[in-house]
């Protein structure tokens, strides 16, 4: 084990998988000189046909990935920011999600779409939209958005070894957070979630960057003798959905932190089925800690005010549990 | 009509491939009225040129992709009779095992991504695929066939400009056949379709999509062009829409969109009788020799009727999800 940064996990697996898969090819906007870092050195390494820079069309360069991928290729489609994804929506949402289905099984589509996703850096509301719930409404696509070095290589060796298409959503801003990365090469399974703490006395799920703000406030409250459960589902297409029943049914109680806005929000799908399947066991309402149905500000302050923290999920711990 | 030195053969050839397509779409147009199948079929009657005189060039390891009036595009690139006829009517043993219907008609062992439903959506999986041909320098070039419609969707300048940029072997086919769904052409597009390709470099062609063998030669150079490295075509062929936008469209339209002495002077130019009577007149085929081949096609379609009606409906045996994920 040895302490990296998230972007050099990612990094670091995207150099091995290159190197291990020779029909892997990845391209988008400025992949060569690398804005994030997550890229950086690969062109020099494996050359402009395996990765290259695309013009600013997403439109096209989502499609492309399909094309590329039927024809036998296994693409990563570096989109930048998740909003771009919507500018570049039509191929992912017409073809890429439906393709295998429609032709009934005649190809597989190994595609990695990778953004970073989320707010918390005065980006403003185009650069800073959490877009997972669209994606995990589509049916075909895989969602995984890893919260640790460790997970984010892991989860990305897996993302480009499957055959299906797959949303890969890094946290935005968090590319430098420190984390132990096995030295070896690893891969963790799409679909399988950790339980990040143990506890009795209420369930915790938290997406993405939301994992860190949740782990402070699970962390206070053990100080307090408040045991919470805290998981992160790693991927929310496939769901990890036995091990979030199994800890609401232990415990009674849950709240989901989510960075998406409100409305048809990751936590409003996993409160329903929580709802649906573990309802003899709650005692107190499920609590959604979200973001607000609006654009994100630019504004410091306005923005930490949308964006879910560590005392908006302490509050949504104190209310559950003082739910008689 | 463009000069040729094709063998009776050969031109044999493009006549029953043409005729297929022909036959298979009136016995479509025939079921939808019938109400013998579940969705909306558009046809491509008074088009079939251009996808004979381009699939001609093409084998299975080339890749083409196709619009929702794809049917013709299916057929000329090898695609078989019953498992369209199948599929269309909704049956399990369908190309597409009945999940993608007459829009989505796929066979992608002989190169074919499909048809689509999205106008325009063959155009970045296409360039895909040609950027895939390039990687794998195995000599295969991709083909995207789509419409006028099509053609005014912002995807189609980004294609153009990285496909020229990148030099990929992408053959572009705009069949320009007078109509966007209800629309006339001219009442939402602005100046040549074909000189879209101009501002990017990318080279580019008109040919008259009524005419098999120009378009089979127009395809051919864009072809070798492609092979050679020297990027992608885009080629506007001129044809005609005999049919509505979609079978049954009388059946909601309020207004005509067109009037019939416009039909009459296309039918007039109809690619199938024109080339009939070409190759008659050139002494490259008798009359017998067309109603010989009129025959098998008649018994083929007639064969794939009955293979779809008596196929069973696709069951998912408990199994929704099948297909969603490998």
């Amino acid at each position: 084990m040895a302490k990296k940064r998230m972007i050099q996990a990612i990094n670091e697996a995207l150099d091995g998988e290159m190197q291990r898969d020779h029909k892997l090819i990845l391209f988008g906007e400025d992949v060569e000189i690398s804005l994030f870092g997550d890229t950086k050195g690969l062109v020099d390494k494996y050359g402009t046909d395996r990765i290259r820079n695309t013009p600013i069309s997403e439109t096209v360069m989502s499609g492309m990935a399909v094309g590329a991928a039927a024809a036998g290729f296994n693409v990563i489609c570096h989109m930048m920011f998740g909003n771009f994804m919507y500018t570049g929506f039509d191929s992912i949402a017409n073809q890429a999600s439906k393709l295998r289905y429609m032709t009934a099984g005649q190809i597989s589509l190994p595609i990695v779409y990778m953004s970073v996703f989320g707010g918390g850096r005065s980006a403003a509301a185009q650069h800073s939209d959490a877009m997972h719930p669209m994606f995990m409404n589509l049916g075909g696509i895989k969602v995984v958005t890893p919260s640790s070095p460790m997970d984010a290589a892991g989860l990305l060796r897996a993302s480009i070894r499957d055959p299906n298409p797959v949303v890969y959503l890094q946290a935005a801003g968090r590319g430098g957070e420190l984390g132990e990365v096995p030295d070896e090469e690893f891969v963790i399974e799409l679909g399988k979630a950790a339980r990040l703490r143990n506890g009795e006395d209420l369930t915790i799920v938290a997406i993405g960057a939301m994992v860190r703000p949740a782990l402070r406030s699970v962390d206070f409250h053990a100080t307090k003798g408040v045991g919470i459960e805290l998981i992160d589902p790693r991927t929310l297409v496939p769901l990890d959905k036995e091990m979030i029943f199994k800890s609401v049914r232990k415990t009674g109680r849950l709240i989901i932190v989510d960075e998406a806005r409100d409305t048809c929000s990751a936590a409003s799908h996993i409160a329903s089925l929580c709802a649906e399947e573990c309802f003899s066991a709650l005692k107190a309402p499920i609590k959604r800690v979200t973001v607000n149905d609006i654009a994100i500000p630019y504004s410091p302050p306005l923005e930490k005010n949308v964006l879910p923290n560590e005392e908006r999920i302490n509050n949504a711990v104190s209310e559950v549990l003082e739910f008689v | 009509m463009a000069d040729t030195n094709f063998s009776n053969e050969q031109m044999l050839k493009l006549y029953e491939s043409m005729l297929r397509i022909r036959k298979v779409e009136e016995q479509l147009a025939k079921d939808s009225k019938e109400g013998n199948i579940p969705g909306a079929v558009h046809l491509y009657i008074g088009q079939e040129a251009v996808a004979v005189g381009v699939c001609s060039q093409l084998s299975d390891k080339d890749w083409i992709a196709s619009t929702h009036r794809g049917h013709g595009h299916f057929l000329a690139k090898g695609g078989e009779t019953r498992l369209l006829m199948a599929e269309v009517y909704g049956r399990d043993t369908g190309i597409c095992r009945g999940r993608g219907g007459s829009m989505h008609v796929a066979d992608f062992s002989k190169g074919i991504i499909g048809a689509n439903g999205i106008v325009g959506g063959g155009i970045s999986i296409t360039t895909g695929a040609g950027l895939a041909s390039k990687l794998a320098n195995d000599g295969s070039v991709a083909v995207v066939f789509f419409g006028d419609g099509a053609a005014n969707q912002g995807v189609l300048a980004e294609a153009l400009n990285i496909s020229t940029l990148w030099q990929l072997p992408v053959i572009f086919i705009c069949e320009n056949n007078g109509f966007s769904e209800f629309s006339p052409t001219n009442t939402v597009t602005a100046g040549n379709i074909v000189d879209r390709a101009k501002p990017y470099g990318t080279a580019c062609e008109t040919v008259d999509g009524n005419d098999v063998i120009a378009v089979w030669q127009c395809a051919e150079r864009a072809k070798l062009r492609a092979l050679r490295g020297d990027g992608p075509t885009l080629i506007e062929a001129h044809t005609y829409r005999q049919r509505g936008h979609v079978e049954a469209e009388a059946t909601f339209l309020s207004k005509k969109y067109r009037d019939s002495q416009e039909i009459e002077n296309w039918v007039s130019k109809d690619p199938i009788t024109l080339f009939e009577k070409r190759i008659v007149d050139a002494g490259q085929a008798k009359i017998e020799d067309l109603q010989i081949i009129t025959k098998a096609i008649e018994v083929e379609v007639n064969e794939a009727i009955e293979f779809a009606e008596k196929s069973p409906y696709p069951d998912s045996g408990g199994n929704e999800q099948q297909y969603m994920f490998t």
